[in-house]
């Protein structure tokens, strides 16, 4: 069961708020995806009957957002900012730094499955570009060497599990 | 320079709790509203000339007062009102929200509750894109302060009033910033824009009546109600009030959020921000988010007011201004504007899918050296086919970067198509986002 009693009982103090079974959609999705780093179609299905909705309605909601993973990403999910700000401020040059250091292209997974590289549009923090978010942080105003420092901290990270 | 109403306490230690916000006079304003008939509260907003902050700039007292008093459904039964924060910011070169949020969310929920009381709102929803987890946390533990504080709950303020806020986290869609896309999504749908009428005031959220508005613009009612809308409406124009949060980035010294009256100007707005870097001057200047058309350099004499940039045949939209310099490559700057839509488009109407994936390819082709003449025309007329034709503003949006650069820039872009290849880069340039620019040329 992908969808245990720590993520229905995380549905069901939402429940009261929400007229509809289909408003804790998005919810039990982002539940989901925390707990098993994408969506799986099996999630899918799961997510459908917990919720009362045809699979359908799951698929097409989860195929239009673009946070849903359909597959699976690494354990350091980076996605570099390559909108109009962030590429004012030089994310061109940190992207080609990164598909160096690791090896892949932007939209690719390291072999070891430990990194995932996306390019992705706007992040909202324009003011601090250029940014790359990995996993839920933010991190900003990065040059090579920060960027260079940061990802060591991710390799020591992997390391250490 | 004028008052700061907003952000004040920017930086202050602890300015996202209660304590901090009660040890500055907030939630002194929700008591007074409190103390006032709802349409007394609509009236003071109207008073103040307060736009919506989010991008279109409409009259929030009037938008407030659009809400139907006493709806009820087929059977006569009453039908409840909702109240939604629009906190998906996303149009790119904006970054208010994010400060709103992780400093100042106890001024959210205050404006929030008193626009609840002046619409009889009984649920609030904040609409926050999902990648601003650690904000989410913030705002979550802000609203839990407040439901502790009886602020909100079954009994706000100890009144026979049930008003509260749940969040709600998107899940990255740039479309789910327009308000009836954003309200399919809160509803756990995909993220796509309703025709207009029926207005969200009539058929909003689970198709009951509903009322939209950005962060900023709730952040401003606390400070309207407490020192009193004329004081608002002092600051700016005759049709538009009070400061607003200008998101300042690109090649500017010192980017940032700077709250200044709303008609600023925008070359002192420059200037204020320690101007373009390295001694190099300002070539174009978007002064409204993404999708507000470009501004040359000896157009930025202008106040930032929504009518005055309308009138200089931009938008102030969502106060984003993105300062571009001299050495940027205009056409290589469009075509990343031209990605981003190409990107986001719900797919939902024709004109505006296939549109904005044509105008991306084709700007990526002129850039690449591989566009014609022609081309330039092409891209005035595939404007012309999505413009005002789908149903809601993103297609009118996609026009705005991709005619203003052509426009304006015209000679840059013919430079790329006669050189065939962008003249400010080496001869065997390759993009690094985008290794497959070949295939979609």
């Amino acid at each position: 069961m992908i969808i245990d009693q720590h993520i229905s009982q995380r549905i069901d103090e939402l429940r009261p708020q929400f007229p509809t079974e289909q408003a804790l959609l998005l919810p039990l999705l982002h539940e989901i995806q925390a707990k098993e780093g994408w969506i799986s179609k099996e999630a899918m299905k799961e997510a459908a009957s917990f919720l009362h909705l045809p699979v359908a309605r799951v698929e097409e909601v989860v195929s239009f957002y673009t946070m849903y993973n359909r597959k699976p990403v690494g354990k350091q999910h980076v996605q570099i900012c390559t909108n109009i700000a962030c590429y004012l401020r030089g994310a061109d040059h940190l992207l080609q730094c990164l598909e160096k250091r690791l090896g892949i292209h932007e939209g690719e997974t390291t072999a070891d499955g430990k990194y995932t590289l996306t390019a992705v549009e706007c992040l909202a923090a324009c003011g601090t570009a250029p940014v790359v978010q990995v996993n839920n942080d933010y991190h900003e105003n990065l040059d090579e060497k920060s960027l260079n420092q940061l990802m060591d901290r991710l390799d020591k990270e992997l390391l250490d599990g | 320079m004028a008052e700061v109403l907003l952000t004040r306490h920017n930086g202050a230690k602890d300015s996202h709790t209660l304590a901090f916000y009660k040890s500055v006079g907030g939630y002194a304003a929700l008591d007074q509203a409190l103390n006032m008939a709802p349409d007394a509260v609509i009236d003071e907003v109207k008073k103040s000339n307060l736009r919506g902050r989010g991008g279109a700039g409409f009259p929030t007292g009037m938008k407030w007062s659009f809400m139907p008093k006493n709806p009820v459904d087929a059977q006569g039964n009453p039908k409840p009102k909702y109240l939604v924060c629009n906190a998906d910011e996303g149009e790119p070169g904006t970054f208010k929200d994010r400060l709103l949020l992780t400093q100042h969310p106890h001024m959210l929920i205050e404006g929030m509750v008193i626009a609840a009381h002046a619409i009889g709102a009984s649920q609030g929803y904040i609409y926050v894109r999902g990648e601003f987890y650690h904000e989410i946390q913030i705002l979550n533990a802000a609203i839990k302060e407040a439901r502790a504080a009886g602020i909100l709950g079954k009994s706000v303020r100890g009144r026979s009033w049930k008003f509260d806020i749940e969040v709600y986290r998107g899940a990255g869609a740039y479309i789910c910033g327009e308000e009836t896309a954003l309200l399919s999504s809160l509803e756990g749908r995909r993220g796509e824009p309703r025709l207009k009428p029926p207005f969200p005031a009539q058929v909003g959220a689970f198709g009951m009546p509903s009322c939209v508005n950005n962060v900023e613009t709730f952040c401003a009612v606390p400070t309207i109600i407490k020192d009193g809308a004329a004081k608002f409406a002092a600051i700016g124009t005759e049709r538009s009030g009070g400061t607003r949060l200008f998101c300042v980035s690109g090649h500017v010294v010192k980017p940032g959020v700077y709250e200044l009256p709303i008609n600023m100007n925008l070359k002192d707005l420059i200037a204020h921000c320690g101007g373009v870097p390295g001694g190099r001057s300002v070539k174009a200047v978007i002064p409204g988010g993404a999708s507000a058309p470009m501004l040359r350099a000896d157009e930025i004499d202008v106040a930032m007011d929504f009518d005055s940039l309308a009138k200089a045949g931009t938008m102030a939209g969502s106060g984003g201004v993105i300062v571009i310099d001299d050495q940027t490559c205009i056409v290589e700057a469009a075509a990343r504007l031209l990605k981003f839509y190409e990107h986001e488009s719900c797919g939902q109407c024709s004109q505006c899918r296939e549109g904005s994936h044509w105008l991306a390819r084709m700007f990526n082709r002129i850039e690449a050296g591989q566009g014609t003449t022609e081309d330039l025309d092409k891209i005035a007329q595939i404007c012309g086919n999505m413009a005002g034709q789908t149903i809601c503003a993103f297609a009118d949006a996609v026009t705005g970067p991709a005619l203003s650069t052509i426009r304006k820039f015209r000679a840059e872009f013919e430079e790329h198509v006669r050189l065939g290849r962008c003249p400010s880069k080496p001869e065997h340039y390759v993009r690094p986002h985008d290794h497959h620019a070949s295939a979609r040329l």
